[in-house]
């Protein structure tokens, strides 16, 4: 599904330059839930961000689904995000002015797809979250939780290969982000690969494999029981 | 391309963020105004000179003699210098086919009287090509014919306000008018575009001044229109000849500028022509500098929208907008609302114009508007302008990084 082979990344820093991933390794296959842990300067969000095609490796390999992702033009990039990739972020990132179903039916707008085909589609992806009743909201008259949600139903719209969060639960207080975990573990049930980037220990552990970077590297990557967040819930 | 869902999204982020739209709106629609309104004025301006000389025709020469200034062949300076019926044949025969129209006048002012009614008059009396030199339009009876002349008829053609002054109830055509003691016909009535004035005259044939008052052929002033064929510098060669040959035939000194005089038209006009065609540059550069400034403002509000939406177009990439999206996107609101505010704009200084527009004549601004095709050529402008507008901008939002864009939070 996912293969990644000795991935290099520096940012330049003035004259110098940090060198961020040292040669990362990392194969995910389909269905998996991987948490991708570190503290903040491990390097967990330029892999993702790589991994979500918002930025480029300077060396190394990245195949996804079989397709070599290198040297993509803008176009190219766009197109891939859009069939390949759903982003779940931190901030949500929910369009201010558009309702719920309009930032769910967007990515489908971006694959040309028409309108009334469109609605019904994010509808039946709100109806998923469990929003169907608030699909004529603003977010901002939204809950954190549900804007997340509205944010998920909006990822899995477009029907990615993978999904990739970014935090997913950082904004979100602990019963809210145990709900939001049991969401994302009902998905990998039904057979979605996720990708979650995160520093909390418990929503690591509520993946089935945890993959620990430092300073660039992978230090540990081991396959854990994962814990159910529907207990909690 | 029509593509509805495009067109759904830009109407969306305009009416979602009126402030914004409505800043940027502002800027357009204040400079098309300030456009409007000043083509508008220049129009009017251009149209008050073109009535100066709507008068008359404009091929116009107009010949009068004065006083000698300079001592020429024995005689004196002083010396007056007196037309006759013999210099009218005289300029009608040698130049017969460079002149179109030509007629003679001879002055008068009499007082006029129809029953109690009274009256003080200018009295011209004239060839029948009078009326086509003048401008004169008889809109009752006739204008004063060859045939008057032969019979030296006593027959007049009054003007719209002479009848409204004399004839207070009754129609003045067939009636007889008292001028200084004799009785005239009154055969025509007219109405002149020069302004009131002009209608205050009375019209008589030459021949009938000349025997009643003062039993003489002179003349004080002849009036011709040179063949419409001729450009400008054969009309003003031919003024220059025919004061050539006038000097000539009155031993007048070649220097001398008073002894006749000759006053062409095509001098006249072409020098207003000039005026209104500087006129016409410097409102075209004003205009198009208000324009400029607009354009600019709006590039200038695009730019800073684009950097408030940084976060939103970074979104719409992230779920996978083409740069192309994203430049059509801006690009086109940037023209609508470039292109409505401009609009409004020009309805509003029209509407402005059309209010004010009488109240202006004392300032020599006649009937001032902006007629159609200022009107599609400013709308074209405007589109071009918001799309010059929004480029810039719109460039740049394409180039956003999705990864900066979202980072900034």
């Amino acid at each position: 599904m996912l293969e990644i082979k000795k991935l290099h990344k520096s940012y330049p820093i003035g004259k110098d330059s940090l060198h961020v991933l040292k040669g990362i390794d990392l194969s995910v296959q389909a269905g998996e839930l991987v948490a991708i842990m570190g503290s903040s300067g491990s390097g967990k969000s330029t892999l993702l961000n790589i991994i979500g095609m918002l930025d480029e490796a300077d060396e190394g390999d990245y195949i996804l689904d079989d397709v070599p992702i290198k040297n993509l033009n803008e176009k190219k990039a766009a197109l891939y995000r859009n069939k390949f990739l759903g982003f779940i972020f931190q901030s949500f990132n929910l369009i201010t002015y558009k309702n719920a179903l309009e930032n769910v039916s967007l990515p489908l707008y971006y694959q040309g797809m028409g309108r009334k085909e469109r609605q019904e589609k994010a509808m039946f992806h709100l109806g998923k979250v469990g929003l169907k009743d608030w699909a004529a909201h603003l977010p901002n008259e939204l809950s954190g939780g549900q804007k997340q949600r509205v944010a998920i139903a909006r990822a899995l719209a477009a029907q990615p290969k993978l999904l990739l969060a970014d935090e997913p639960t950082g904004a979100l207080d602990t019963t809210t982000s145990y709900e939001i975990m049991d969401f994302i573990q009902e998905l990998n049930d039904e057979g979605k690969t996720i990708l979650i980037v995160t520093h909390e220990e418990d929503i690591a552990n509520m993946c089935k494999r945890i993959v620990r970077l430092k300073d660039g590297v992978i230090m540990e990557d081991e396959f854990v029981n994962q814990v159910r967040a529907s207990q909690y819930v | 391309m029509f593509d509805l869902d495009l067109w759904r999204e830009i109407f969306q982020s305009i009416s979602k963020n009126k402030l914004r739209s409505l800043l940027s709106g502002f800027t357009v629609s204040f400079a098309i105004l300030l456009f409007t309104l000043l083509f508008g004025i220049a129009n009017g301006l251009e149209n008050t000179f073109n009535s100066f000389f709507k008068d008359d025709a404009q091929n116009s020469i107009f010949i009068r003699p004065g006083k000698t200034t300079k001592p020429y062949k024995g005689f004196k300076a002083g010396r007056d210098i007196q037309f006759k019926n013999e210099d009218y044949d005289y300029l009608k025969e040698d130049f017969g086919d460079k002149v179109q129209y030509i007629t003679s006048r001879v002055y008068k002012n009499l007082s006029a009287s129809y029953k109690d009614e009274k009256s003080s008059y200018s009295i011209r009396a004239v060839h029948p090509d009078h009326q086509y030199l003048e401008k004169t339009l008889v809109y009752e009876g006739r204008y004063i014919s060859a045939k008057d002349l032969q019979e030296s008829a006593k027959i007049v053609v009054i003007g719209r306000l002479v009848e409204e002054d004399l004839f207070t109830k009754t129609i003045a055509l067939g009636k007889y008018i008292n001028l200084g003691g004799i009785q005239y016909k009154v055969v025509g009535v007219y109405r002149d575009d020069g302004g009131d004035n002009e209608e205050r005259m009375i019209y008589m044939p030459i021949t009938t001044a000349q025997k009643i008052y003062g039993n003489n052929d002179y003349i004080d002033q002849v009036n011709l229109t040179y063949n419409p064929e001729m450009d400008f510098d054969e009309a003003l060669s031919f003024s220059n000849l025919l004061t050539k040959k006038l000097k000539e035939r009155f031993d007048v000194s070649p220097k001398d500028q008073r002894a006749v005089r000759v006053r062409n038209m095509a001098e006249a006009s072409k020098g207003v022509n000039q005026m209104t065609t500087v006129l016409g540059v410097l409102v075209l550069v004003i205009g198009m500098g208000t324009l400029i400034a607009g354009i600019v403002g709006i590039a200038n509000i695009m730019i800073f929208v684009v950097k408030e939406r940084t976060k939103e177009l970074g979104i719409r990439k992230a779920l996978g907008a083409t740069p192309k999206s994203i430049v059509t996107m801006i690009m086109l609101e940037s023209v609508i609302v470039t292109a409505l505010a401009g609009y409004l704009g020009l309805l509003l200084g029209m509407g402005i114009l059309e209010l004010i527009g009488d109240s202006l004549k004392e300032y020599f601004i006649t009937n001032p508007n902006v007629d159609t095709s200022l009107i599609i050529g400013a709308t074209i402008t405007l589109i071009i302008a918001g799309a010059i507008a929004g480029y810039v901008p719109a460039k740049r939002a394409a180039r956003i990084k999705p990864i900066v864009a979202l980072r900034d939070e």
